[in-house]
Parts: structure tokens; C-alpha cells; sequence
């Protein structure tokens, strides 16, 4: 069983937390992302379970034993480094032989082995070529072929992605998502980038400042956010937000923004009542915000992008926060400078207590 | 220094064919300046070309006076005995005689001093390139109490050379019975802080992904050393060995004291005994001077690229 | 094709054969402070023979001779070393020979470091240009390298020799005193027989400094109307100074052990005025059999090399510019 688990992981460097109770459960055969901006300690999460770093604090289970004190190369996991990290000296084949060598494997089995990774990547004609004469994505390649010759338990991969220019990046993206369901191996992989996070995981795990801000599925980060951060770091255009505080108008509950007051359905304000909280922000995805001259938002028209597919309208509301709204190709755009006002699917609403960010509905 | 001494060396003391080439060198140097000087102004071609007349003016009066005692004794070496001192200067051998080579091997017992070179040099050089990159690496990848200490006392040694330690050295050589023999010139010198200062630098170097990705390839020490490290620092450890080469080569006190008899002088120390024994044939001391300066100049056109990449590793930046 | 084949050897050329738990038992699990030990022992023992070396040979001989500087070698061979305390340090220190030693030696770094290091500048800046045929200018310039201190101070005793060397002859001194004899230019031919020796490494070195020298920097400069001199001043110079500082460094160390063409050239004479500390120490231990004198010199020579550097590290490497 290739399960990884993370109990209360605490990783200091000094004064600084890289890593803080972090509590992680990775089942086997799943693809993790492990996504955030830099300097979340996401890389540090994958070296601890790596092993290249030991934690602080806490346990950190490989297949349902305890790894804290057991060697990298003894843990049965692979990793793919963002730099690659090839043998420079060495050609493709020595590369990807090296860690079966070092294992004791006998030369005709090594071979074999080999072979059949270079096949399945297609890296067969640049075997004996050293990484200099190789492109960017042949040598990603090989780091990969390194890593699976060995057969781990797990793949950690950190940022594989980012050394690619933007067309072989999306190839190569689907091209790992297919190598994970063909192979069926735990994958625990870090990027910065919420695209990759969003497409290829089964699950998602949001960090910031070393903490685990929500790990779900995609879907149900994108819907339903726990925070403010992770509301804000998935999504591009990201998710529109709007100050404003809770106010009791004749029983019904309404939020009140410098630029009008948005009406809550009725669940959403008996949660809001509940979670006393007395400044909240509204999150409210772009294509979920509409033009509606009887909308209960002023606002007036920055600037319009037009995109070709679709347009984004940039507004700014009373008090200079930002609104924007995704529309499609065919819709009519405001100019600018336009008055307007906006209104939104009350059903997409997402409310956050602006004291702690956390969600309230 | 007075007047005298001053006018002694004027033209009139001078010799004749001296003082023409003098002249003429003179000469030259004012027309390569002047033509340099002049080609700031005037028409363009002429500027251009007067300015390339200038510079190679310049280079080859600089050349031949820097190579001068090196060709002479070349040439030197291969003249007879009587050449050699005739005046004028015979310049250029038109009959060379090689006798004077064959003086210096045997009588002048140059092969054995040439190996012992070769024996004692080899030794160091490999005593130097084993203990620098084990200390390099030590300091380099592992993680061990006094590191610091010990490294700053490793370069400390750089300011302690021979010439403040011989005397107990030469002692400590004799009561371990080394004196006179290939362990007494060898041992004091396998180990060095500078090698041990400029491998770290190149081990440090290495990019701490491949350090990780070796950690969880299973390479043990040994293979991380052999197939990542060393080839990656192997600039910096054949300079270090070019380096030592040159250094070991051209020792010159230590073997003087260290060494009593012909079995075992090496090169240099051979060189002035056979100053003494060979006495006014310049011939034959020349020839020897040439064999003893022949692997260096012969490591010098093989190594040139690396030894000066070596030697200004720390020179260039700082 | 099946994942295993018919013994159950997993079969590597399907996926599944690729994939798939490898069948590791328990892992070796090695407590940290295990692991530290292990660690430790390799360190100590990769160390170990250099530190041993260096002990032997460079730490005790320090404290040795310092220890030795207090005791009066005594005149007749079996007889015992005497205790003199301070007093033989501070004869030493003030007696005419060792002062005389002190100045020759300070002279002599005089001499031979700063003309080494223009002149291999010089002959750096020549050879930077580009000229067809500069490889061949750049090679003799750096030839001297290969020459070590014997081979340069041999050839040069024999052209100096007074009754048919060839210099002599040029010089016109021919059959009188020989310019090594003569206590005048006796220190001064032997600096000079020095810089020729070093002009080889000056030269390389002074040529790395420069390739340093960004070009775009220098062509600024130009644009910017700088003639040549300006250029060296405020470009190249600042440019160098990490090398300059280098070179001053490493030369005066150099220059302050130099022994071997003192040896051949003149040995100490004429009347000691070319009797460098490194030689009258040399002189004192296999002439003079004076090990308590030789002891005190080289732990002077020690701390001398040490204040030089030190000083020299303190005073220019503020004056040194790195990187831009």
C-alpha cells in the first residue's frame, strides 16, 4: 500500500515555521496537487516526505509505517526535481540506469529496464546524448524515466512544469495526467500554478504560510472555497470580492457595501446571524456577476477586455474596490466610463468572515 | 650607485654589437610609439595602418626581450665549447652539436635527478589530489562539530610555508630516519590547505538538486563522489594538479636540505651542482638547464588553458 | 502480454510490469544520532591524514621554533642547549645581521612586486588586443612560467658570469666585476633575474584580470570619450582591483620566502647585501650551527609575513570594487 499520511508535520527553520500542523492524507493511486504561492512550504511538505528534510514535529507514514527516521533512498519514493537535476556528465541512459545501479542491479536487467521506460516516453533516440544536447522537454523526460525506472511506491514532483515554455507545458500536462492513470502510482505533485492544480489532480490541497488552507476535490474548491485565500487563489480572473457588514432591515438580512446593499437568501442569513460576525465579504465568482440595470450594485466601468472568446468587464464600485464580470463573446459590452449596476446569481454567493477569512456559507 | 657606475654603462663600456642592437632597439621602440601616436591623426587608412605597424613594433620587441635568455640558452646548448664563449656572440647554431646533452645525462648525471623529479613530483601530486578532495568533500557535504575551525585552521596553513618550518622539519625528517630518502621529500607536502580551499569552492558549486537526487538514487558516498562530483569539479582538480605539479617541480629548498647525495637531488638542486662541476662549459650547463626546464614547458603547451584557469580561480574573483 | 510472465518475474515491458510495489521488507530504520555517528566517522577519517600532515609538519615546527627561540644553541656540538630566556630574542632581534637581513628582504619585496605587477599589466593590456597572430605574443609572454626558480637563476648566473658571460660582455663589464659581485646591483640583478622569473605568471594572471573586464563597459567609456589613460584609470583599473589585490597578496607572500635564486646567484653576498631573511636562516642552521639564532628568525619571518599580509588585506581590500 502506497498511502502517505502527514500528522501534525511542523518543519522550523530557525525562527521560521516552513511548515505548520499539517495533516495530510494521500491514498494510494491518487494524484495530490500541492498548490500555493511561493514560499508556502509546499516543496517543503514534498522534501519531508521525501526525506530530505526531517521534521520538527511530527509523524509521516509511507504504506502505514512510520518513515521519520528512515533514509531517502530507503523510503521507496521517487522524486522529479523542478531543475530536472540530470547527471550533467552522464548520457540519458547512465541518467536513468544510475539509481538501478546503485541498487545492485545486475547489468542485463538494467538494461531491459531501460529500455522499456525509454519506450514508453519515447526517449529512445536520445539515450546516449548527454542532458546539454538534449531540448527542455526531452531532459524533463529523462528526470521522469529516472524516476519511474525505480518503481517507487509514490512520485513526488515539484513544479515539473515550470521550466517549459507555455505550449510543451500544456502538452506535457496532459501528457502526465494519462502517465498516472497508466501507471496507477500515488503522485504527490507541487505547482504554483492553480491551472495545473485545478486539471490534474483528484484532489487539491491549498497551502499558504505552511498552513493547509482546504484539500478537496477540484470541483468543490472551485464551488465552495473554505477560505478567502483559497477563494481568491483559484479561479483566474480570480473571484471578485466586496467588503461590507450585515445589516437587519426589516427582518431580512442584507449586507451593506459602500456601493449598495446585497440581499442574501434566507439560509445564507440565518448562517450569517449565527456566525455573529459583524464584517464580512462577499466572493462572488465573475461569470456569476451579471449587468442589470435594476441590480443592486453601483458601479462604473473601468476598463473592457475584450478576449475573443469572451470579454471581461472591469468595474470599479463607490469605495475603489473591484468588480469583474466574465461575459460572452456575443454580449453586449458597456463602454468606458459607463454607470452601471450589477447583480449576481444568489445562489453563487460566498460569504466570509472578514475578521478570520474563514467561510460562513 | 654613482656617477661612475652610471657612465660605466653608457656607450663607451659598452660592446660594440651591443650597442648596435641597442640602437636599433631604440630605434624601433620610438618608431612603434611614434607611429602609435601618430595614428590619431591623418587619413584614416594611414592611421589604421600605421597604428598595426606600431602595436607589432612593440609586441616583438617586448617578445624578444622577454624570450632572450631562453633562446640563448637554447642556442647555447647546442654550440661547442669554444662557441660559446667566442665574441661576437655566435647567435644562431648553423652546426648544432648535441654532445653537450649527452654530457649533461650522464656526466653531468641529469637522467637521475630528471626521474627523481619525476618520482617525487608524482608522489606529491597524487598525495595532494587524494587528501584535497576527501578534505573538500568533507567540508564540502558532511555535516560534523568544529567545522568551521577546522577549516579556517586548514587555510591558516596556506600562511606557514616551508621556509618558517624547515628547520624542525628537517629534524623531524631525520629522527624518522627520512632523511636522504623519497619519504623525506614526499610527505611533508601530500597534504594542503590551498587544495583543500579551492576543491570546497567547486564542490559548493554543485547544484543542491543533484546532491538529492543522488541521495534518493541510492548513491552512497563513493558513487556520489566518483560519478557526480568529480566529473563535474574535473577543471577545477586538474588545475589544482597542474598546479602542485609546477610546485613540486620546482622545489628548490627542500631538497636541497634534504637530500645529501646524487641518488637522490632532483632536477633543481642537480642544476646547480652542476654548475660547480661543469664550471666554465656553458654548453653543457645550458643543456642541462633545458632538460630541466623541459616538462614544464612541455606541461605549460599541453595545460596552458587549465593552468590558467586554475591559477585565477581565486585570482579574478578575489 | 501478462504483467508477471510464467516463473513470476514481473515483466518490465508492460506498464503494469513497470509499475507496481517493489518488495522492499522493513526498511532499515536508523535513528538519527546513528546516522550523526556514521557521519562523523567518515569526516573524521577523510580529514584525518591532512590534519596528521599538518600537525607534523606545519603546526608543531611553528610552536617548536617559537620554544626554541629561548634557548642558546651552544658553541661545541654534544653540549646542551641553555635556557636565555627573552634575552636571546632580543639579541637576535637587534643584532646587525638580522637587521641588515630585514632590510635586504623589505628592499627586496620593494623591488620585485610592484615592477612584477606593472609589468605584467602591461604586457596584459598589449596582448589583449585583437591582432592576427596575438596567440603566439600571448604564449612567449607567459613562457616564463614554465621556467622554475632554478632554471632562471642557473642561466642567469651563467650569463652574468664575469669572465665570458654573455651579459657581461654586453654590459661591457667583461673581465671585472661581475654585476652578481658588485654590492651595489647585487640585490637589484637579483630582483631583476625575479621578475623575469614571475613575469610569466604576472602576465596570465593580469590576463585573466582583464578578460574579467566587462566589454560593454569599456565601449561605454569610449562613447563616452574616454581616451586611453581614462580608460585605464576608471575602467579597467577599478575592474582589476580584484585581481591587482590578489596579485599584491600572493607576490608579497612569495617575494618574502624567496630563497633559491639568492642561493644560486649570490648566496647572501656580496657581503650580505643580498643575505635575505629566508637565507641568513639557512645560513645560521648549516653554516653557523646556530639553531637557537635560526629559531628566533623564522618566527620572525612568520610574524613578518603575517603583518604584511594582514595589513595589506586590511588596507586595499577597501579600496577593492567587485562585482558591479
Amino acid at each position: 500500500m502506497a498511502r502517505i499520511a502527514l500528522e501534525e508535520v511542523t518543519k522550523r527553520f530557525g525562527d521560521v515555521f516552513a511548515v505548520r500542523d499539517v495533516t495530510l492524507e494521500i491514498e494510494d493511486k491518487e494524484f495530490l496537487v500541492l498548490v500555493g504561492p511561493s514560499g508556502c512550504g509546499k516543496s517543503t511538505v514534498l522534501r519531508l516526505i521525501a526525506g530530505l528534510e526531517s521534521p520538527t514535529n511530527g509523524t509521516i507514514r509511507i504504506g502505514d509505517r512510520e518513515v521519520n527516521d528512515v533514509e531517502p533512498q530507503d523510503r521507496d519514493v521517487a522524486m522529479v526535481f523542478q531543475s530536472y537535476a540530470l547527471y550533467p556528465q552522464m548520457t540519458a541512459r547512465r541518467n536513468i540506469e544510475f539509481p538501478l545501479k546503485n541498487r545492485g542491479i545486475p547489468k542485463a536487467e538494467r538494461e531491459s529496464q531501460v529500455r522499456a521506460v525509454a519506450d514508453i516516453l519515447e526517449l529512445t533516440e536520445v539515450l546516449d546524448r548527454r542532458p546539454a544536447q538534449m531540448s527542455g522537454g526531452q531532459r524533463q523526460r529523462v528526470a521522469l524515466a529516472r524516476a519511474i525506472v525505480r518503481r517507487p511506491d509514490a512520485f513526488l514532483m515539484d513544479e515539473p512544469l515550470s521550466n517549459l515554455d507555455a505550449k510543451l507545458r500544456t502538452q506535457t500536462r496532459t501528457e502526465l495526467i494519462e502517465l498516472q492513470r497508466r501507471l496507477a502510482t500515488t503522485v504527490v505533485y507541487v505547482t504554483h500554478d492553480q491551472v495545473e492544480g485545478m486539471t490534474m489532480g483528484h484532489r487539491v490541497a491549498v497551502m499558504d504560510k505552511g498552513v493547509i488552507q482546504q484539500v478537496a476535490r477540484p470541483v468543490e474548491i472551485y464551488h465552495h472555497p473554505a477560505n478567502l485565500f483559497v477563494a481568491g487563489f483559484i479561479g483566474n480572473p480570480p473571484m471578485n470580492t466586496v467588503a461590507g457588514s450585515p445589516n437587519d432591515r426589516w427582518g431580512d438580512l442584507v449586507i451593506e457595501t459602500a456601493s449598495g446593499a446585497i440581499p442574501l437568501p434566507l439560509e445564507q442569513q440565518e448562517a450569517v446571524r449565527q456566525s455573529g460576525a459583524t464584517a464580512v465579504v462577499v466572493g462572488v465568482r465573475p461569470e456569476h456577476v451579471a449587468l442589470n440595470p435594476e441590480g443592486p450594485i453601483r458601479a462604473s466601468v473601468a476598463v473592457v477586455e475584450g478576449l475573443g472568446y469572451e470579454s471581461h468587464v472591469v468595474c470599479r464600485l463607490q469605495d475603489n474596490q473591484q468588480v469583474i464580470i466574465r461575459l460572452p463573446a456575443d454580449a453586449a459590452v458597456p463602454r468606458d466610463g459607463d454607470n452601471v449596476r450589477l447583480t449576481a446569481d444568489p445562489a453563487r454567493l460566498h460569504l466570509f468572515d472578514a475578521a478570520t477569512g474563514q467561510r460562513i456559507c | 650607485m654613482n656617477a661612475e657606475v652610471m657612465v660605466g654603462w653608457t656607450v663607451g663600456a659598452l660592446a660594440p654589437g651591443f650597442r648596435s642592437f641597442l640602437w636599433i632597439a631604440s630605434g624601433l621602440i620610438v618608431l612603434g610609439v611614434g607611429l602609435l601616436l601618430a595614428s590619431r591623426r591623418g587619413r584614416p587608412a594611414y592611421r589604421r595602418r600605421a597604428a598595426l605597424i606600431g602595436r607589432y613594433l612593440l609586441l616583438i620587441i617586448l617578445a624578444m626581450i622577454v624570450l632572450f635568455p631562453i633562446y640563448i640558452t637554447v642556442v647555447d646548448s647546442l654550440l661547442r665549447s669554444d662557441q660559446v664563449v667566442s665574441r661576437p656572440p655566435i647567435l644562431f647554431p648553423l652546426h648544432p652539436q648535441w654532445s653537450s646533452y649527452s654530457t649533461a645525462w650522464t656526466q653531468g648525471h641529469l637522467g637521475r635527478y630528471l626521474l627523481n623529479s619525476f618520482i617525487v613530483t608524482t608522489v606529491i601530486v597524487a598525495g595532494e589530489l587524494v587528501t584535497s578532495i576527501a578534505a573538500a568533500y568533507a567540508f564540502a557535504f558532511l555535516h560534523f562539530p568544529f567545522k568551521r575551525t577546522l577549516f579556517i585552521l586548514f587555510l591558516a596553513t596556506m600562511m606557514v610555508p616551508l621556509e618558517v618550518t624547515f628547520l624542525t622539519n628537517l629534524s623531524t625528517v631525520v629522527s624518522l630516519g627520512w632523511y636522504n630518502t623519497y619519504l623525506g621529500l614526499t610527505v611533508p607536502f601530500l597534504a594542503t590547505g590551498f587544495g583543500a580551499f579551492l576543491l570546497r569552492q567547486s564542490f559548493l558549486g554543485l547544484p543542491r538538486d543533484l546532491r538529492d537526487a543522488a541521495k534518493l538514487d541510492s548513491a552512497g558516498h563513493w558513487q556520489f563522489l566518483r560519478h557526480v562530483v568529480l566529473p563535474i569539479a574535473r577543471p577545477s582538480v586538474a588545475a589544482l594538479g597542474i598546479f602542485s605539479f609546477f610546485g613540486a617541480f620546482g622545489q628548490y629548498l627542500w631538497p636541497l636540505i634534504v637530500t645529501k647525495d646524487d641518488r637522490l637531488r632532483t632536477v633543481q638542486i642537480g642544476l646547480k651542482f652542476l654548475t660547480n662541476s661543469q664550471l666554465n662549459n656553458f654548453n653543457v650547463i645550458f643543456a642541462g638547464t633545458v632538460l630541466a626546464a623541459l616538462p614544464l614547458f612541455v606541461l605549460l603547451i599541453l595545460f596552458e588553458k587549465q593552468l590558467v584557469r586554475g591559477l585565477t580561480a581565486g585570482a579574478v574573483k578575489g | 502480454m501478462s504483467a508477471t510472465d510464467a516463473t513470476g518475474t514481473r515483466n518490465p515491458d508492460t506498464l503494469a510490469g513497470l509499475s507496481g510495489r517493489s518488495s522492499a521488507g522493513a526498511p532499515a530504520r536508523r535513528p538519527r544520532r546513528q546516522r550523526r555517528m556514521k557521519e562523523l566517522l567518515l569526516a573524521f577519517g577523510l580529514l584525518l591524514p591532512s590534519v596528521v600532515i599538518f600537525g607534523v609538519f606545519v603546526f608543531y615546527p611553528l610552536v617548536r621554533q617559537i620554544y626554541l627561540s629561548f634557548f642558546v644553541t651552544p658553541p661545541f656540538p654534544n653540549q646542551p642547549k641553555h635556557y636565555a630566556g627573552f634575552s636571546q630574542i632580543q639579541q637576535v632581534l637587534s643584532s646587525h645581521d638580522f637587521l641588515n637581513s630585514l632590510w635586504v628582504t623589505l628592499l627586496f619585496v620593494l623591488f620585485t612586486v610592484p615592477t612584477g605587477l606593472i609589468l605584467g599589466l602591461l604586457l596584459a593590456v598589449l596582448a589583449h588586443q585583437r591582432l592576427a597572430g596575438i596567440r603566439f605574443f600571448r604564449t612567449v609572454f607567459s613562457s616564463t612560467v614554465a621556467t622554475s626558480v632554478a632554471v632562471a637563476s642557473v642561466i642567469f648566473f651563467t650569463l652574468l658570469n664575469p669572465q665570458i658571460g654573455l651579459l657581461s660582455y654586453w654590459f661591457g663589464q667583461q673581465g671585472q666585476l661581475s654585476v652578481l659581485d658588485d654590492p651595489r646591483w647585487a640585490l637589484i640583478a637579483v630582483s631583476a633575474v625575479t621578475v623575469w622569473q614571475n613575469l610569466g605568471l604576472a602576465f596570465i594572471i593580469m590576463s585573466a584580470g582583464l578578460q574579467a573586464v566587462p566589454d560593454d563597459l569599456l565601449e561605454a567609456s569610449k562613447i563616452d570619450g574616454a581616451r586611453a589613460w581614462a580608460r585605464m584609470r576608471h575602467v579597467i583599473l577599478p575592474m582589476l582591483s580584484p585581481t591587482l589585490f590578489f596579485a599584491i597578496v600572493v607576490g608579497t607572500i612569495l617575494s618574502l620566502e624567496a630563497f633559491g635564486q639568492i642561493d644560486i646567484l649570490t648566496a647572501g653576498g656580496p657581503l650580505q647585501h643580498t643575505n635575505v631573511l629566508v637565507y641568513a636562516i639557512y645560513d645560521q642552521v648549516f653554516n653557523q650551527n646556530n639553531d637557537g639564532r635560526a629559531a628566533v628568525m623564522t618566527v620572525a619571518l612568520f610574524l613578518i609575513t603575517l603583518i604584511f599580509t594582514l595589513g595589506q588585506i586590511k588596507l586595499l581590500e577597501r579600496r577593492v570594487t567587485y562585482e558591479r
